[in-house]
């Protein structure tokens, strides 16, 4: 039990906990930032600002009664919402978010802020997307009901289709950062071009920055491609027949989604933990900034933009993101052939 | 302390459950499915002996061999699926229009 | 000491799932099981240095073509099998295939454990050898098997257009 395990089995703790407890703070940035945008106030009342209203609303979700429809399958039926939000935790597992720690002193050696430091760590938060598609698709399926099937099938369309772009953009930054290990492609963004450009991919690779994040946002079937839970056309898609804590699960999955895509995006292309005026150890504050800020834009583009009809979204992921994200792979081989990086 | 023959004879298991479910099972989609453990097994004896012999072989050959099992899961769904559509069965028995 | 043990653990549970697939009437279950019989072998090809098979077998095996599998069977609703004849006696428990199948798997594993455990003189003990890299990996592919590798491709364009005829409805204009 030397004092690196302890500190080890502590950040699988602390992460686990930061992710919920994200979850939970960004039900309310949505809805504040939801009023703001649409110039009302929002939840004020529950707590300071509405800080609470997480809680409350947790609160009344596990109040509320356990239904499944008789007719639903039942061990699928209680094993998709597992499979949503192990799947949204386990893709956390490999992404780092800070430099080498020593937690001021405390143990030897420095303890890197990484469940697991993996060296096909792309190519892992890859794999666990795709696994999340079968918690979307057995929701569908085991509810025996029309509008889940038709939701949950639309929505595990969607996602396969996205999951093409998305690996496109994962395979550019690869060829730029040479490496497939987080780590290795964080330190490589350190420092800075003449000593104020900071040398982030996302000035090399600006085209394959916005089809990760459109990508991103279609993975985790966020407006304005969420017409699988689109509340005028299909209820609420492959999660209809769903009510109190595995709703409540979906919704988790869906927000620690949120959160791993952008902590992906800040760390292939925002320079993950580097940042000027800190320390190397306190690299994790400018992590979580550059995480707030996708999270904002996030947040931003849902209640800004007009949702797509589901015909048009699967015609901009083939049509459009895939044949850019194809030349964009090809422009980044031939830049990296030509100036020999 | 595990040596390259554990995993043959892993590999061995998989490949003739695989084999058996091909014959006695009569649903074309559980019959592709065992196809799908065989090309299993046979990837886990290619990974083990890449590994034994030191090369990177083993792992390429696994790449060519899931692309090939890729490419045949979705033709053999697209076959299984127009057939469906003619005779609304599964079973490999109620195809019997070539029997003489 | 631990090695023996998660191999142990890996192969059980493959071995399983291998049996749950074939034994299952649902076919939704099948899969499923297949599913964590993949999650299984990638796990131990990770135990034998191969993490590039084991994400790879995850993302394309579990994560691509099963899920093809699973639309295919939700789109057909496919019925549970032999639905014409006797569904009381499971399809395994019959005694035909009952026998004639585990006659024929019992052959086979000690025909091919004879075959594959009779190589020469060593006891097959790994070499302590490096992680292969996924550098070295795609280094090798696009020199030594560059040849293979473009003619897959043009092998999954030709399954991809085969696939969208097959499946085709008859009588469509496009």
């Amino acid at each position: 039990m030397t004092p690196l395990l302890v500190a080890q089995i502590g950040l699988i703790l602390v992460i686990f906990h930061a992710l919920v407890l994200a979850a939970a703070g960004m039900v309310w940035v949505e809805r504040r930032l939801a009023a703001a945008l649409q110039q009302r106030l929002g939840p004020t009342r529950v707590g300071w600002q509405g800080l609470l209203q997480p809680f409350a609303d947790v609160i009344k979700l596990m109040f509320k009664e356990e239904l499944r429809p008789r007719a639903a399958d039942a061990f699928l039926f209680a094993l998709a919402p597992v499979i949503s939000a192990s799947c949204a935790f386990a893709a956390f597992a490999v992404v780092p978010f800070g430099g080498d720690t020593t937690l001021f002193g405390l143990i030897p050696e420095g303890l890197r802020l990484q469940v697991a430091d993996v060296n096909v760590a792309i190519l892992v938060v890859f794999a666990i997307a795709s696994m999340s598609v079968y918690g979307i698709v057995l929701a569908g399926w085991s509810s025996n009901s029309k509008y889940s099937l038709l939701g949950g099938l639309r929505s595990s369309a969607q996602m396969i289709s996205y999951e093409l772009s998305y690996g496109m953009a994962l395979a550019s930054v690869l060829l730029v950062g040479n490496s497939l290990s987080l780590t290795d492609i964080v330190n490589r963004q350190a420092g800075a071009w003449l000593g104020v450009l900071p040398r982030w991919y996302i000035f090399l690779q600006p085209l394959g920055f916005l089809i990760y994040l459109t990508a991103g946002v279609a993975e985790t079937n966020r407006a304005p491609f969420d017409f699988p839970e689109a509340e005028q056309e299909l209820v609420a898609g492959y999660h209809t027949e769903y009510s109190s804590m595995s709703f409540a699960m979906f919704f988790l999955a869906e927000y620690v989604n949120m959160v791993t895509v952008s902590a992906v995006a800040t760390d292939l292309f925002l320079g993950g933990w580097h940042g000027p005026l800190l320390p190397e150890s306190l690299g994790w504050i400018w992590f979580l900034l550059k995480v707030g800020a996708l999270l904002f834009f996030y947040v931003w583009m849902r209640w800004t933009l007009p949702r797509y009809r589901y015909d048009q979204l699967m015609r901009f992921g083939w049509k459009v993101l895939l044949p850019l994200s194809v030349v964009n792979l090809l422009v980044t081989a031939a830049g990296v052939l030509y100036f020999g990086m | 302390m595990v040596t390259l023959n554990h995993y043959l004879i892993l590999s061995a298991i998989l490949f003739s459950i695989g084999t058996a479910g091909v014959f006695v099972r009569r649903n074309l989609i559980t019959i592709l499915l065992s196809i799908e453990i065989m090309l299993n097994a046979t990837n886990l004896t290619f990974v083990a002996f890449g590994r034994a012999l030191g090369a990177a072989d083993g792992q390429i050959i696994v790449f060519f061999v899931m692309t090939v099992a890729a490419a045949e899961a979705a033709v053999g769904l697209a076959i299984v699926i127009s057939v469906f559509r003619h005779r609304e069965s599964l079973n490999p028995d109620s195809f019997t229009n070539l029997k003489w | 000491m631990s090695d023996v043990l998660l191999f142990y653990l890996l192969g059980a549970v493959a071995v399983v799932a291998s049996l749950l697939v074939i034994g299952q009437r649902n076919p939704i279950y099948s899969v499923l099981l297949l599913i964590a019989s993949f999650g299984a072998l990638s796990g131990l090809y990770v135990m034998l240095d191969a993490p590039f098979a084991a994400v790879i077998q995850i993302i394309v095996y579990a994560g691509a073509i099963m899920v093809l599998f699973l639309f295919v069977v939700m789109l057909l609703n496919a019925p549970h099998e032999d639905t014409e004849f006797d569904e009381r006696v499971h399809p395994l428990m019959r005694p035909g295939p009952m026998r004639f199948g585990a006659a024929l798997a019992v052959a086979l594993i000690v025909e091919l454990v004879w075959a594959l455990t009779k190589r020469g003189g060593e006891s097959g003990q790994f070499p302590g050898g490096a992680v292969s890299s996924v550098g070295a990996i795609g280094r090798s592919l696009f020199t030594q098997y560059a040849f293979p590798f473009e003619v897959t491709s043009i092998l999954i364009l030709v399954a991809m257009v085969g696939a969208v005829v097959l499946a085709r409805r008859e009588g469509q204009e496009r």
